[in-house]
């Protein structure tokens, strides 16, 4: 199997992978999304809490979740080769003067900053939520569910936390921004016909979804 | 010394034919016992190189480019002529043999200019194959266009870059080479001698142009491929570093040098616009296709357009006067370059020319932005006009082009037989290096054509007469002739580094550019060349004095690579004006004024000048002597060039 | 040309410019001082006018690469205040004239950066590893000789525009340089595409891409993060769906060629 490994080494295989590990990502994105509608019903959190208790306990779900923990190492891992490499290739000395602003977005060229903000913040969201809602002690609900929802509540009263999770869902729309397309790109999914709207709809898609997470904290700050 | 052609016998279309089947072959196995030394890597040594390995050959090739694909032959735009016929037009092998015999003004050798056309449509086949994205129409096939001199559609061509594509061909089969094993490609790499043993080509000295080392290679043969030498006259629509360095030091050894005095100057270049102006840009002759060239009617008119009085827009048809359609009905727009050239200098000369210096006339396509629209005129030549707008920063779709001539190609070259065998044993020249197809002009889309006619499928087949009767022992670099010509070569860079003077090379090379170019360009007189003489030796003398160049040898040094250039082209200078004082005639592109029809047109003298004039250096100092082949036509009739 | 504006006034500058003497060097930007610079010049003749007066001052001219000045060699490679080929889109070195420019400027010329293009001497790299990659397998393996009548196959007219807009590439390097991970992708897809878009190119299709990925990658070139400063940077317009084609191509070639290795 070496040429599979020979090919998924090389400098387009590493972006291939990129390239899927982030799609899928995406997708999950979108499902967290759709669950996480939940907190706006306005029943106390009985809904979310049913939804999160079969997150956490579904067979099936908790099979997918190893995948997805899979998708975010490889997405981080070839990111930290490919920035390397890509390091390497560049040389030791730089330009003077460099003017790549007048040559390419901003977020195109800064994905890794964009990343490892997205990364700090999805451990730190971890540990608030995933790690106490798994491993912690929540009291339970009038439905005898974890009431991960009045986690969510009090988290979200707070603005240093609500502050970080706007940030990071700006972070994120720029990275999805690139990323989304860029992907369809790296798998050589490109047609004069389609990639336009590929385009625009990589930039809906980015702007919509987390627009969709960052309304969730501003919505229990200021109205809730 | 006896010059012998090697015409073979028979009738014209059968002489090639004949000749392949006469040579004598190498055996398959013997042939990776040759070694072939190419130098230069444009399309004629490209295409040589890469032709020889494939046959087996080991080849060493030399570029003083960082990359083969950045031979001048990358600059040439227009298109490549090939009697294929596909446009059902009436053309025939015959008659692009006719056509080029007739456009070099009957100064070139028929059975060389009948084996050009016979392998043209080879050529075009050769490329396509290699993936050379030629135009093609809407059905599928390949697109054809109109050239000057001809009367057929019989140019191939992809877009405005012909040559691009085509040297990016031939770069890729010497590539494929390389990578085989079979050529070892030494880039940035200067050939400064050549040497000669038992009276034979053996080898090259060369020196790195990055480290300055000074190596000797050695081989079965040479074959030069090294282009034309425009560049003496320092502004040409050559590449700055196009030289004629290695065959003029082919020269002095012992190789003929033929008919230097045949330049071509190109009719639609870029004008110049300072002291400063570096290189002149040409604008392809496909442009006369569609657009047409006047300028206004009366000297009046044309000086009130210098001075800003009246604009372009504002001057009436009545007012304008299209010379070439005028005076050329037949041809119009597309007469032969030296035509076009000579009549755009009369223009000028009358006081008629356009621009601030007068030195231009007007490349107009309004007609032809009307009548098919500026989109048809951008798919056919907008990286022209993008290019055009670049230098000038003025945009051709709303004011004509303003061109003027300017040196673009040299017919002359090393003297070569049939083989393309120069005087030298085993030394080969190809392309616009060697003099043989072009006479005394060469018309548009023939460059290209040679250069891989040459190198593709001649010198394949020629070399191999010559190795088949060499001993296949291996050459090497232990003869004597080997460091004698390196210490030559490292005395004179020796002596370039020592004079430390005062003028740069630079500055001697546009001194002679100027002098040659108005004693010895688009028209010469004998008086203007007997000063032309005197004022080169006077600028060589000062050269070998009052030079200066600073660093040294052992690294890379621009400078220096420039001096040496420039010292051969004075020597090389001084021998065309030598040559165009001798050709009491005009012919093609060596226009004397002396010489001219009552209409102003070139008057040959077939009886005293059809033949080709070859010189033999001999020595520092004394003057050149002439060999002389006489040119014997048996197909083509001598007549006055008519293109009315 | 004169003519296009006569009365424009010659310019005063400021250049820093990267000085080195050889690979083994470190370098450094050295001032100096241009005056009365036409507007009609190109840069490098601007450049010219520097060289001269530091040779009659017995210094070093200023090594560049430079040849056709008419854009088209590729030789020319000079990062002009901050940018691949200077400020002008679509515009090689040598096409770029100081009309661009303003009296008192400061401009900045720097060599191509990147490892895989050492620089040889004060503004001159080394490019030689587009020639391997071109080596690898950047060509059809036709002998001369025997090949089918020319139009022999016909190949739709958008077909072949397609791949010549592919062909087109000067293999100047601005791609490389103007990419933040000196990525080689554009040069390499535009070779890929190209013959991927003919009918010539079939027969040697997925070893084409794979040899010349491979040898890119062994080059040390970057690997592509689609960030377009190449293509934009492109001075004769090579479009980044050539790199679509190449990631398609290598993906292609790498699931059904019949290579092992």
């Amino acid at each position: 199997m070496s040429w599979l490994s020979n090919a998924l080494t090389s400098s387009i295989g590493r972006k291939i992978i990129m390239a899927v590990t982030g799609l899928f990502l995406c997708s999950f994105l979108v499902i967290h999304l759709i669950g996480n509608l939940q907190l706006f019903k306005n029943d106390g959190g009985q809904a979310f809490n049913v939804y999160s208790h079969f997150m956490g306990t579904n067979p099936v779900i908790r099979t997918i979740e190893w995948v997805l923990v899979a998708g975010f190492v490889f997405h981080i891992y070839e990111s930290i080769m490919l920035t390397r490499r890509n390091k390497a290739a560049r040389g030791p000395q730089g330009y003077v003067v460099n003017h790549n602003e007048q040559n390419s977005p901003w977020q195109s060229r800064n994905m890794g900053i964009l990343g490892t903000i997205i990364l700090i913040f999805l451990l730190i969201h971890l540990y608030n939520f995933f790690y106490r809602a798994r491993f912690g002690d929540l009291d339970p609900d009038i439905n005898n569910n974890d009431d991960l929802y009045t986690l969510v509540v009090s988290s979200f009263h707070q603005w240093w936390y609500v502050l970080l999770y706007v940030l990071a869902q700006i972070a994120l729309a720029y990275h999805l921004i690139h990323g989304f397309k860029s992907a369809f790109q790296t798998l050589g999914l490109t047609h004069r016909k389609y990639t336009p709207f590929i385009t625009y709809f990589g930039y809906a898609f980015s702007i919509i979804v987390c627009a969709g997470f960052a309304v969730m904290p501003l919505y229990f700050f200021f109205i809730k | 010394m006896k010059l012998e052609s090697k015409i073979p016998e028979g009738p014209l279309a059968e002489k090639w034919d004949k000749h392949k089947f006469n040579v004598k072959l190498v055996n398959p196995a013997n042939k990776r016992k040759y070694d072939v030394i190419v130098v230069g890597t444009g399309l004629a040594g490209a295409s040589a190189a890469a032709s020889l390995a494939e046959l087996g050959y080991n080849v060493k090739a030399f570029s003083f480019h960082d990359s083969p694909r950045r031979a001048h032959s990358i600059a040439a735009q227009g298109g490549i002529n090939a009697a294929k016929n596909y446009q059902n037009d009436g053309d025939s092998v015959y008659r692009l043999f006719y056509d080029t015999v007739k456009g070099g003004d009957y100064r070139a050798r028929e059975a060389n200019v009948y084996r050009l056309a016979q392998v043209s449509v080879n050529i075009i086949d050769q490329c396509v194959a290699q993936g050379v994205p030629f135009a093609r129409e809407y059905g599928g096939l390949l697109a054809n266009r109109s050239f000057g001199g001809a009367q057929v559609s019989r140019t191939f061509y992809a877009r405005g870059q012909t040559g691009q594509q085509l040297l990016l061909g031939a770069y890729s089969a010497l590539s494929r080479q390389i990578a085989y094993g079979k050529v070892k490609m030494y880039t940035r790499t200067e050939m400064l001698d050549l040497v000669i043993v038992d009276g034979q080509a053996r080898g090259i000295i060369t020196r790195n142009l990055i480290t300055g080392e000074i190596q000797q290679h050695a081989a079965h043969a040479v074959v030069l491929a090294t282009g034309g030498y425009g560049n003496v006259f320092y502004l040409s629509t050559n590449a700055k570093y196009s030289n004629a360095t290695a065959a003029w030091r082919a020269h002095k050894k012992g190789a003929l040098f033929a008919n230097p005095c045949f330049t071509q100057i190109h009719p639609t270049c870029i004008p110049v616009s300072g002291d400063y102006q570096s290189k002149l840009t040409l604008m392809s002759e496909s442009l006369r296709n569609d657009g047409r060239v006047w300028v206004p009617r009366t000297k009046e008119m044309a000086e009130r357009l210098r001075t800003g009085q009246v604009r372009v827009a504002d001057i009436p048809e009545e007012e304008r006067d299209y010379f070439l359609e005028r005076k050329y009905p037949a041809f119009g727009n597309l007469v032969p370059r030296d035509v076009a050239s000579r009549n755009a200098k009369m223009m000028c000369d009358e006081g008629r020319g356009v621009g601030t210096t007068g030195l231009a006339v007007f490349l107009d396509f309004a007609d032809s932005i009307k009548r098919n629209g500026a989109a048809w005129v951008d798919a056919k030549y907008g990286n022209l006009f993008a290019m055009y707008e670049k230098i000038t920063g003025e945009n051709p779709y709303e004011v004509p082009m303003r061109i003027y001539p300017a040196v673009h190609y040299t017919m002359g070259g090393l003297w070569v037989d049939y083989n393309l065998q120069t005087t030298i044993p085993g030394l080969y020249a190809t392309g616009e290096c060697n003099f043989s197809d072009h006479g005394a002009n060469r018309l548009g889309a023939s460059a290209l054509m040679q250069g891989l006619a040459d190198g593709y499928f001649v010198i394949p087949y020629t070399i191999g007469d010559y190795l088949a009767q060499t001993a296949p022992k291996p050459v090497t670099t232990e003869h004597p002739a080997f460091n004698e010509a390196e210490a030559n070569v490292r005395a004179q860079i020796q002596k370039l580094l020592s004079i430390n003077g005062t003028r740069t090379p630079d500055d001697f090379h546009k001194a002679l550019g100027h002098i040659m170019w108005e004693k010895c360009g688009m028209a010469r007189s004998a008086e203007g060349l007997q000063q032309a003489k005197a004022e080169i030796q006077k600028l060589r003398r000062e050269f070998w004095q009052d030079l200066k160049v600073v660093g040294t040898g052992e690294e890379l040094n621009q400078t220096l690579e420039k001096a040496a250039r420039v010292a051969d082209f004075i020597e090389l200078g001084e021998l065309m004006v030598d040559d165009a004082y001798h050709r009491n005639e005009s012919c093609g592109g060596h226009f004397r004024e002396e010489y001219q029809t009552p209409e102003g047109e070139a008057l040959r003298d077939d009886e005293h000048f059809a033949y080709v004039a070859a010189w033999e250096y001999q020595g520092e100092n004394s003057p050149e002597l002439l060999h002389k082949e006489d040119l014997v036509f048996e197909n083509v009739k001598l007549t006055q060039r008519s293109y009315k | 040309m004169a003519g296009s504006n006569p009365n424009a006034k010659p310019l005063n500058l400021t250049l820093k410019v990267w000085r080195q003497k050889n690979r083994n060097t470190n370098g450094q930007m050295v001032d100096y001082q241009v005056r009365d610079i036409s507007q009609e010049m190109s840069f490098l003749e601007m450049l010219d006018v520097l060289n001269e007066d530091l040779l009659r001052k017995g210094e070093e001219p200023v090594a560049f690469d430079h040849d056709c000045r008419e854009g088209i060699c590729g030789s020319c490679n000079l990062f002009i205040n901050g940018r691949a080929h200077g400020p002008e889109p679509g515009t090689t070195t040598c096409q770029l004239h100081m009309r661009k420019f303003n009296d008192g400027d400061t401009i900045t010329i720097e060599p191509w950066r990147a490892e895989a293009f050492p620089v040889n001497k004060d503004l001159s790299v080394d490019r030689s590893a587009f020639d391997r990659i071109i080596q690898a397998g950047g060509y059809v393996s036709v002998n001369t000789g025997g090949v089918p009548d020319a139009n022999e196959i016909p190949i739709p007219k958008s077909i072949a525009d397609q791949a010549f807009d592919a062909a087109t590439c000067i293999g100047c390097g601005a791609c490389v340089a103007a990419c933040k991970n000196a990525s080689a992708m554009l040069f390499v897809s535009a070779k890929v595409s190209q013959l991927a878009l003919l009918p010539q190119g079939q027969v040697e299709r997925k070893q084409r891409v794979e040899n010349m990925v491979a040898q890119m990658d062994k080059e040390g070139f970057g690997a592509c993060t689609n960030i377009g400063s190449c293509a934009a940077e492109c001075p004769v317009g090579i479009s980044l769906e050539n790199i679509a084609i190449l990631n398609r191509e290598f993906l292609a070639a790498k699931a059904t060629s019949n290579n092992l290795a």
